[in-house]
């Protein structure tokens, strides 16, 4: 027990330290890396409290595609980072104040709460024991009947957000010559070759 | 030395209220501004998880990947507006988004 509370308070003190880096750090790439060492702590914290399978999930998501993702971005967009800095101090006493009230705010909430005893007969899927279904088994038993419509809408999302992408950025630039094959194979030989009749010693 | 669900729901509530001061403090960085709001869904999850193991209802975890699922799109549509602004603009500053209007 004693290893898993040092393990919790090791994770969330790297996860809350990385975080702030990621507000915090110069580079944006940098902070892009910090994102990813935010994520893969708080995917320990998760196995901490036995969601695997989200845990894993995170790690294949976040770290895998999105964080990538970010990292094409800031490295293909050409931008001057020591400008983007500018008014960092400007905006530092306002947004300080909103974030400490905000953090007081929710801390007064985590400490005055206390859960129904109820809570345990009303709970829609309860959990099964993890010793006769793993977490992942678990999840999916619910997942594919109880929430298979919701499933379903969350592909139909990811469809839509890769078109939408798809959609804003891709570009057809008029000044730049591209192969169309239709108009290849539509030649005729008559279009592309002209016979000149020279006549000798006279040139064309 | 027990860790409950209150020591959960403290790292969640440290981690969205440096979302949103990274939102407040990088007024000319679009990126990081995307990055703060993974941040705070980051923290949602944490604390969706939390609750589902903490009281045995597996809907927490459900619902966690259905919120992991929309970061991900919304990450995507976001970049992707990114790009499309750069290329109009030669900047990500988000202070002259408003020029972009009408």
């Amino acid at each position: 027990m004693i290893v898993s509370a040092i393990a919790f308070y090791v994770f969330a003190a790297m996860a809350v330290a990385a975080g702030f880096m990621v507000i915090a750090a110069r580079n944006p790439v940098h902070s892009v890396l910090f994102l990813i060492l935010t994520f893969f702590n708080a995917a320990a914290l998760f196995v901490l409290m036995g969601a695997e399978f989200i845990a894993l999930i995170l790690v294949i998501v976040y770290v895998g595609a999105v964080a990538v993702l970010f990292l094409f971005v800031v490295m293909m967009l050409d931008i001057d980072f020591a400008q983007l800095r500018q008014g960092f101090l400007q905006y530092l006493p306002i947004g300080g104040l909103v974030g400490l009230i905000l953090l007081i705010e929710l801390l007064l909430v985590a400490g005055a709460w206390v859960i129904t005893p109820e809570a345990a007969q009303v709970a829609a899927s309860p959990a099964p024991a993890l010793e006769q279904v793993a977490n992942t088994r678990a999840l999916g038993q619910i997942l594919y009947t109880q929430y298979a419509y919701l499933f379903q809408a969350a592909g139909l999302v990811l469809l839509v957000a890769m078109i939408g992408a798809i959609v804003l950025t891709l570009r057809h630039r008029p000044d730049i010559k591209r192969q169309v094959i239709a108009r290849q194979v539509g030649r005729k030989r008559h279009e592309g070759v002209e016979l000149k009749d020279v006549k000798p010693g006279q040139g064309i | 030395m027990e860790i409950g669900l209150g020591h959960y729901l403290t790292v969640a509530a440290i981690l969205f209220t440096i979302g949103v001061f990274g939102i407040f403090l990088n007024r000319k960085n679009v990126i990081v501004i995307l990055m703060s709001i993974e941040l705070m869904l980051l923290a949602v999850n944490v604390n969706l998880v939390a609750f589902s193991v903490f009281l045995h209802d597996l809907t927490g975890q459900v619902f966690a990947i259905f919120v992991l699922t929309v970061a991900a799109a919304e990450a995507a549509i976001g970049l992707a507006i990114l790009v499309t602004y750069f290329r109009n603009r030669g900047s990500i500053a988000v202070e002259d988004v408003n020029l972009m209007k009408g």
